[in-house]
């Protein structure tokens, strides 16, 4: 199985989130970068697959130079290769677009993204990409088992999941479930060395106009300091959830 | 006009489409235009009352069965052509998130996701986003004659109806399956969610599963759905689709209540835009105190028994 894993190159989680003095983009400095949490679902997913089924694992990444790091630690997990698109997309349907170049190009039999990156939150990318190339969709994952030119996979929905049959191709927008936390691999010292020589191919893009752009960025209002409420009078804490909060 | 998508649950209206077609008919009203919805599938309830939230017409497409990502977006794209939609307005529930790409795609639309107010301006659009996991907030601008938003649920709420019924129009469809149902498995009796208004959560904490009864009583006298932290649904305490934070569910309600979770930056990333977060630890320096509004410093075992009393009196 031929797959393409789709990456996210984020600020880690516990990254302080500043922007720049003119407000128009994320300040950089001092922030780590790392792959995106819910494109690592994918990734594994991706090894297990390939060590049962063969084939070949490919990260992908719309981004500059920056992004290389992230790509080369998808390596050392694992992935056999990766290709960095050199644009820098402000936009979920730019990224889409030249993803979908890249998975038509390469014959892929799977593509796996992240359900969403949690720097822009958009969660737009697994079905524009998936429509892009007509092919099936399933978003949130969190279960995927591949049977020949068919597979069957499970779709998060509120308050339950579906279980889906389709026909690959198909694209998944990954999330927890479609592998275990405890089964995420991580990047290890011989992994580490071997990325270095991992062929990492930077591809020109294929020149997919933005549908959208940010304008600015701002931190959310800050909570007022917290009120600490004696654990004796509880009737007070409902006095105040009626009349201060007006929440119940 | 402003068309919006008005999702079905088991063939009814969910809180969540009222909100989605009250925030299009807002959008509408301002532009002098008028609010369009369209309903996919079987209906239980009558169609023309989402008149009474703002919608000037409803298109009811007869045919599919239950929703399919593809097969969606062709049906709403389509008909969003047809009618020259400026604006396609869903709801991001877990079916309205999974349709924004693609229905962006065969609209020939841009989309703006994650969206929690309602459009700063018309023209050129202009309309403020989550961004950064509830760490930052985006105003993002569309660069095409047509948007799809994708409005967080709960972020405006459901106002009053008032109005009448819609005029409203049937038609029979067929579009592309690309994915089969195979069986859904539903958790009975439980509220969903990303969709609901107040939650109560618990964490490693409550020391063992069988202390949740508390929590589900708690939650079932303030009819709050229930939840719980990572770790709890790492070790199998209760379900995945309970675990709120970063890598689980996103949540949006009006009252979050957590009972002895510390607050880890990944918890707080899903649940930072409660309204009013109340939270009970029997450590005082746990951080959550720090994003909470109040805050009870003690041992769930005693305190919880005793707020579900107090609120049990306060609500009857």
């Amino acid at each position: 199985m031929k797959i393409l894993i789709c990456i996210s190159h984020v600020p880690d989680t516990t990254a302080k989130i500043q922007f720049t003095p003119d407000a128009k983009s994320l300040d950089t400095s001092g922030v780590q970068f790392v792959i995106n949490p819910y494109d690592e679902f994918g990734l594994t997913r991706a090894l297990q697959l390939n060590e049962k089924l063969g084939g070949t694992v490919t990260a992908v990444t719309v981004g500059g130079a920056e992004v290389e790091p992230t790509l080369r630690k998808a390596l050392a997990i694992g992935a056999h290769d990766a290709v960095r698109v050199d644009a820098q997309p402000t936009d979920p349907l730019q990224v889409a677009r030249e993803l979908a170049a890249v998975a038509t190009e390469g014959g892929y039999d799977l593509v796996i993204c992240g359900q969403e990156s949690i720097d822009y939150n958009g969660g737009v990318v697994p079905s524009a990409l998936a429509e892009l190339l007509g092919w099936p969709v399933v978003t949130p994952c969190i279960g995927f088992e591949p049977a020949g030119s068919r597979a069957k996979a499970s779709r998060e929905i509120d308050g339950g999941k579906e279980i889906l049959e389709i026909a690959l191709p198909a694209v998944l927008g990954a999330k927890k479930g479609l592998v275990e936390e405890s089964e995420l691999r991580i990047p290890n010292m011989r992994g580490i060395m071997a990325a270095r020589t991992k062929p990492l191919t930077v591809k020109a893009p294929a020149g997919a106009a933005a549908g959208s752009a940010p304008v600015s960025f701002a931190k959310p209002a800050g909570k007022s300091a917290v009120q600490i409420i004696d654990a004796q009078n509880l009737d007070l804490l409902v006095q105040k959830l009626h009349e201060e909060a007006k929440v119940i | 006009m402003v068309l919006v998508f008005a999702e079905t649950w088991n063939g009814k209206f969910k809180k969540s489409t009222f909100e989605a077609v009250q925030y299009a008919s807002a959008c509408a009203q301002a532009q002098g235009s008028q609010a369009v919805a369209v309903v996919v599938g079987p209906a239980s309830a009558p169609v023309e009352s989402l008149g009474a939230y703002g919608a000037a017409k409803v298109v009811h497409l007869h045919g599919p069965k239950q929703f399919e990502t593809a097969q969606h977006a062709a049906l709403v794209g389509d008909l969003a052509k047809e009618l020259n939609a400026r604006l396609i307005v869903v709801s991001g529930t877990a079916n309205g998130r999974a349709l924004m790409g693609a229905l962006a795609v065969r609209a020939e639309a841009s989309v703006i996701s994650n969206v929690t107010a309602l459009p700063e301006s018309y023209a050129p659009l202009r309309v403020v986003r989550g961004a950064f996991s509830s760490k930052g907030i985006e105003v993002c601008e569309s660069r095409s004659e047509r948007c799809v938003i994708g409005l967080v649920p709960n972020a405006l709420g459901v106002k009053d109806s008032a109005g009448s019924d819609a005029a409203f129009e049937d038609r029979n469809v067929t579009a592309e399956l690309r994915a089969s149902m195979v069986e859904q498995q539903l958790a009975s009796g439980s509220i969903a969610l990303p969709e609901a208004e107040r939650v109560v959560s618990a964490g490693r904490g409550m020391k063992a599963p069988e202390n949740w009864g508390m929590i589900e009583e708690l939650a079932q006298v303030l009819g709050a759905a229930t939840a719980c932290s990572k770790p709890v649904s790492d070790i199998g305490w209760r379900p995945h689709r309970e675990h709120v934070g970063q890598t689980g569910i996103q949540v949006n309600p009006q009252l979050y209540i957590a009972v002895g979770i510390s607050g880890a930056i990944q918890h707080l990333a899903g649940v930072s835009s409660s309204k009013t977060i109340v939270v009970i630890n029997s450590d005082p320096e746990a951080p959550f105190f720090k994003a909470a509004d109040y805050g009870i410093v003690g041992d769930a075992f005693d305190i919880v028994p005793r707020l579900t009393a107090a609120l049990r009196k306060h609500l009857n």
